[in-house]
């Protein structure tokens, strides 16, 4: 905080800053670094919407700066802070700059909103002015102390920032009404003097909250300014101002002046510069009358812009061989850390990946699955397998394949309410569970007696095969060990009552494969089982993990791609994916027809408990 | 961008609605306007004596015959018909009659003038007995009242000025006119109002002639009071096909890009970054004394993508190669600019480049000598790629980054076309 009259900013300065402005508030920690801050000049974020804490980067450690939803509040907890930079909108930027001069700790108040309303504009300078009190802006980028304080983005780059050496203070005040202009201003004072102490942009309103005149006067007081350069603008009377206090010899400093807009005069009238303030009604307010009063009070104007370096390094020149002031020393900025993503585009860093995709890739202009642009897979007339085939095997799939994907989401999308998944679906979304609970708990019954056996069989059937079992040594085999055989067995088909599934799946595969050898193995195991028991059929499950063997093989899959899908259990996928279907019909259905909690009925459970009697320990 | 001109249409129809006792009859004729359908919605233009003039933000109408009373419906629609879309020169700018008002005639006596204008430190009302063309030959008549920033008008102050300027019997009413219309002018953030004259007639206040300007930021705060207005574009701006074209750019864009042709038959050309460079270029070429070879005013800046870029610097190279300098002399483009802030200079100078490559024979056969400067992010980079294009291409481009003065160049320039 500063205590001084003319000085709005120094190394301790703190702000809060109102609105989550991310960037800004970075740039103005990495300036503190470059300047050899002990301390962040960002205390605190007011955001109307969230409070909790915001993370940053101070050098090349984050800390978080707290994040309030009031400016009351912030300003409570750092009444440290004086300077308030508003990044409110042009809508907001009043009711906030009102509210924020209320607070007795702030002490400057920076408005950056472009396009604040002139007569609230106005309201907000005399309320400053009442109760003593510095408002830079509207429509501003702000300002900079070099060496000290920054406000927001002013300075641009950090790199421009170390060029125009603002890391450090000079001995010149400069204040102008354009921000956009600044960063050249700045430029040209660090090239023809030892640089800029502090710079204002006052702001292109009319109305601007402090003036021209005014940061004048401040830098005429501060002991550490030896000259100063204003650039001003056609358009109001302010520089007049200036050219009484030189006239009064109120201004004893050497004093640099331009006001821009002389061209004003070889353009049509009607063409507005980009400034709102811009606009002369007068000829006392065009941009001659104003460079001409000023060079006749005695300020140091040039013919034209394109001298003021000269005139300013003149100037510089001269006033340091009076020897008032010692030409600042040249400091070597500490290092400050690159942002990564910056480094990164600028090809200075690299860093190790934590997360690898090999199918899907959605950096680009366009999403790419497996590397193949999705327009093109739609114009290729891509459908629903040949999705899964890019997803799940990474290979463009054949017609035929792609159709029997197709047939088996379409043959095990649901399978009536009764089966386990189905009912736990139900069960759940009587319940009153959402959608995603309903489908989570029918989906979690699939495994090896319920749907989840496409996997298995296929895996015990290769084995068989690849051992060179013969399918009635198979059989023993299985028997011996006391295990059933995936993909063998239904609780209601049989030999009589074929499941019209599987007969879809092989005549789908008698057609179009031109081999199915997996089958033709399990249905000779068929042979056996049924023989033994009517029921002890190849099930669907069985029958589509089988078949999508024999597809592989003759899409030439690679003998340990094949294994892995199967050991991973990748094929049960399919099942998992129609189903899915099925169990959100389900969901929908029960809720469409607003079905209440589900009770199993007491007269089918069988209550069989022990006595207590029979509970006693010895 | 503040303090905008709008239609006395817009202006009487505001009033209308603030002041007690003014109905505000006005209507206004466009090419568009059928004037039957406006007769019909407004039965008094066929019943009352008419005053007809144009509406298009210029004053002094009088003085160029541009205003037509004690008309009836027929002559006055005849009148309008005579000079619609036909371009008059009114205090040396010409432009094309478009809107015109249309007001009931109204025999009067007495002009009284009063007007209100917003300062850094007050608002201030100007209200004299002595209205009408004369007002400023009789200044010396008007009185003033300051409302200060923060305070309010009081009536009394008021009272003051009116006992000292009005008749006793017009006094009251005068007084309310002036506090309501102040009203309007705060609430309706007005910048500049001024109605003059006004005058009395039976026992009401009616405003003759009216100029508004409004501050256009508060349009968030002022839907209900300004109403259904637009701010019409200023007399005798018209745009060329290519200025058209850039506008049109830049409201598709979020970025910022204007052109105004100056001069097509000037030799130098600018294209620079920047609302506040570019009036410093146009500063400079003017100071140096080559105002009136200075062919264009414009700027692109707020992170223009390359292909808005590309289209600008298009429309500026297709302007001035599209014929030799009639002089003989050289033509000159500055691709200037100051040091940019965020904008990653090699990025925007990548439809520049484009552009230029494509017209790269033109630019060869017209003669024009290139002249870049800027600074910013990356700037090494855009200002090598700009090197490099000039030897690619065979073309001058003289190259020049932050340690050169921002306007050099354009003296650098000059000083050829000097010698």
């Amino acid at each position: 905080m500063s205590t001084k009259e003319y000085e709005l900013f120094n190394r301790d300065t703190t702000a809060i800053i109102f609105g989550l402005q991310a960037n800004a508030i970075q740039r103005m920690l990495d300036f503190d670094m470059a300047c050899n801050r002990d301390k962040p000049s960002v205390v605190a974020v007011v955001n109307e919407n969230k409070e909790g804490w915001h993370k940053v980067f101070w050098g090349e450690k984050e800390i978080l700066i707290p994040m309030y939803r009031t400016t009351r509040r912030a300003c409570e907890a750092h009444p440290e802070a004086d300077v308030m930079i508003n990044f409110a909108s042009f809508r907001s930027a009043y009711r906030t700059s009102m509210k924020a001069m209320e607070e007795d700790s702030i002490r400057t108040l920076v408005i950056i909103a472009e396009g604040v309303p002139e007569r609230r504009a106005r309201e907000i300078r005399n309320k400053a002015l009442t109760l003593g009190k510095t408002v830079i802006g509207p429509a501003t980028v702000g300002g900079i102390a070099a060496g000290a304080f920054k406000i927001a983005n002013t300075g641009g780059t950090l790199e421009n920032i170390l060029e125009a050496k603002l890391h450090r203070p000079g001995h010149v005040g400069f204040v102008s009404k354009s921000g956009g202009m600044s960063n050249e201003a700045y430029n040209i004072i660090a090239r023809n003097t030892d640089g800029l102490c502090e710079g204002i942009a006052i702001g292109g309103d009319s109305f601007p909250g402090s003036t021209l005149f005014e940061h004048v006067m401040r830098y005429e007081a501060n002991p550490n300014i030896g000259m100063i350069v204003v650039l001003g603008e056609l358009g109001g009377r302010e520089e007049y101002k200036i050219v009484d206090a030189l006239n009064d010899g109120k201004i004893s400093k050497p004093l640099v002046a331009w006001v821009t807009g002389t061209c004003a005069k070889i353009l049509p009238a009607s063409i507005q510069f980009g400034h709102a303030g811009a606009k002369a009604d007068s000829n006392e307010e065009s941009a001659d009358a104003k460079n001409e009063a000023l060079r006749k009070a005695g300020a140091l104007v040039p013919k034209s812009f394109d001298d003021l370096d000269v005139l300013i390094k003149e100037t510089y020149d001269k006033l340091v061989k009076t020897g008032k002031f010692k030409p600042a020393p040249e400091i070597t900025p500490p290092p400050v850390p690159n942002d990564f993503s910056k480094a990164l585009s600028e090809g200075l860093v690299r860093r190790k990946t934590e997360v690898v995709t090999t199918i899907t890739d959605d950096s680009g202009e366009e999403l790419l699955y497996a590397g193949v642009p999705i327009s093109r897979f739609i114009e290729e007339g891509g459908g629903i397998g040949g999705v899964i085939g890019l997803l799940w095997f990474k290979k463009k799939l054949p017609k035929y394949a792609t159709d029997f994907i197709e047939l088996i989401l379409v043959l095990t999308a649901d399978h009536g309410p009764a089966v386990s998944g189905a009912h736990n679906c139900i069960v759940t979304a009587r319940a009153g569970r959402d959608l995603m609970s309903a489908v989570a708990s029918g989906i979690l019954t699939i495994g090896p007696r319920f749907g989840g056996a496409v996997s298995g069989a296929a895996e015990m059937i290769k084995g068989a095969v690849d051992e060179g079992l013969s399918p009635a040594e198979f059989v023993a085999k299985m028997k011996a060990k006391g295990k059933n055989i995936q993909g063998i067995g239904h609780r209601v088909k049989s030999v009589r009552n074929p499941d019209k599934r599987v007969e879809l799946l092989k005549d789908y595969a008698a057609r179009h494969f031109n081999k199915t050898e997996y089958l033709n193995y399990a249905l000779e195991v068929e042979v056996i089982t049924t023989k033994k028991k009517d029921n002890l059929i190849l099930n669907v499950d069985g029958c589509i993990g089988i078949l999508l063997l024999d597809m592989m093989c003759e899409l030439g899959f690679e003998k340990e791609e094949l294994e892995e899908i199967i050991a991973n259990g990748g094929l049960n996928g399919l099942f998992l994916l129609g189903r899915t279907i099925g169990l959100i019909g389900h969901y929908m259905d029960q809720k469409r027809i607003k079905e209440g909690l589900y009770r199993q009925p007491w007269e089918s459970i069988l209550y069989s408990l022990p006595k207590e009697k029979e509970l006693e320990t010895a | 961008m503040a303090k905008r001109g709008i239609r006395e249409y817009d202006a009487k129809k505001m009033l209308s609605r603030s002041l007690t006792g003014y109905e505000g009859m006005v209507a206004l004729m466009d090419p568009q306007t059928d004037p039957a359908e406006l007769a019909k919605r407004k039965p008094w233009l066929k019943q009352k004596r008419l005053v007809v003039k144009p509406d298009q933000l210029f004053g002094k109408r009088g003085k160029h015959g541009l205003i037509a009373v004690d008309k009836s419906w027929d002559e006055a629609i005849a009148w309008i018909t005579e000079r619609m879309n036909k371009e008059v020169e009114v205090s040396s700018i010409k432009g094309e009659l478009t809107h015109f008002l249309i007001e009931p005639f109204v025999p009067h006596e007495k002009e009284y003038y009063v007007a209100m204008r917003v300062g850094p430190e007050s608002d201030t009302i100007y209200l004299s007995k002595s209205g009408g063309v004369n007002v400023e030959e009789l200044w010396d008549e008007v009185g003033t009242i300051e409302v200060p920033v923060g305070e309010y008008l009081e009536g009394a102050t008021v009272d003051k000025e009116v006992e000292r300027h009005f008749e006793e019997k017009d006094r009251k009413m005068i007084r309310e006119f002036v506090m309501e219309l102040y009203e309007l002018f705060v609430n309706g953030h007005f910048s500049y109002l001024e109605i003059n004259p006004f005058t009395i007639v039976e026992g009401k206040i009616l405003p003759l002639d009216t100029v508004a300007k409004l501050d256009d930021t508060a349009e968030f705060e002022c839907g209900d009071v300004w109403g259904d207005l637009e701010f019409p574009i200023p007399f005798g701006r018209s745009f060329s096909p290519e200025e058209a074209f850039v506008n049109e750019l830049d409201s598709k864009t979020g970025a910022s890009l204007k052109l105004s042709v100056l001069n097509p038959t000037g030799n130098i050309w600018t294209m620079v970054a920047g609302g506040g460079a570019s009036v410093i270029y146009a500063d400079t070429i003017t100071d140096l004394g080559f105002g009136k070879d200075l062919a264009n005013y414009g700027e692109y800046s707020g992170n223009p993508n390359a292909e808005a870029t590309y289209h600008y610097a298009k429309t500026i190279l297709d302007l001035m190669t599209r014929e030799k300098d009639p002089n003989g002399r050289k033509k000159y483009l500055l691709i200037g600019g100051g040091i940019a802030n965020f904008t990653d200079v090699a990025k925007t100078f990548a439809g520049i480049i484009r552009a230029l490559k494509e017209y790269a024979e033109k630019i060869k056969d017209i003669g024009v000598e290139i002249y870049v400067r800027r600074g910013g992010p990356n700037y090494k980079v855009g200002l090598q790629r700009m090197r490099n294009l000039g030897e690619n291409l065979g073309v001058p481009i003289h190259v020049y980054g932050p340690e050169t003065h921002i306007t050099k160049i354009a003296s650098y320039a000059l000083s050829e076309q000097r010698s």
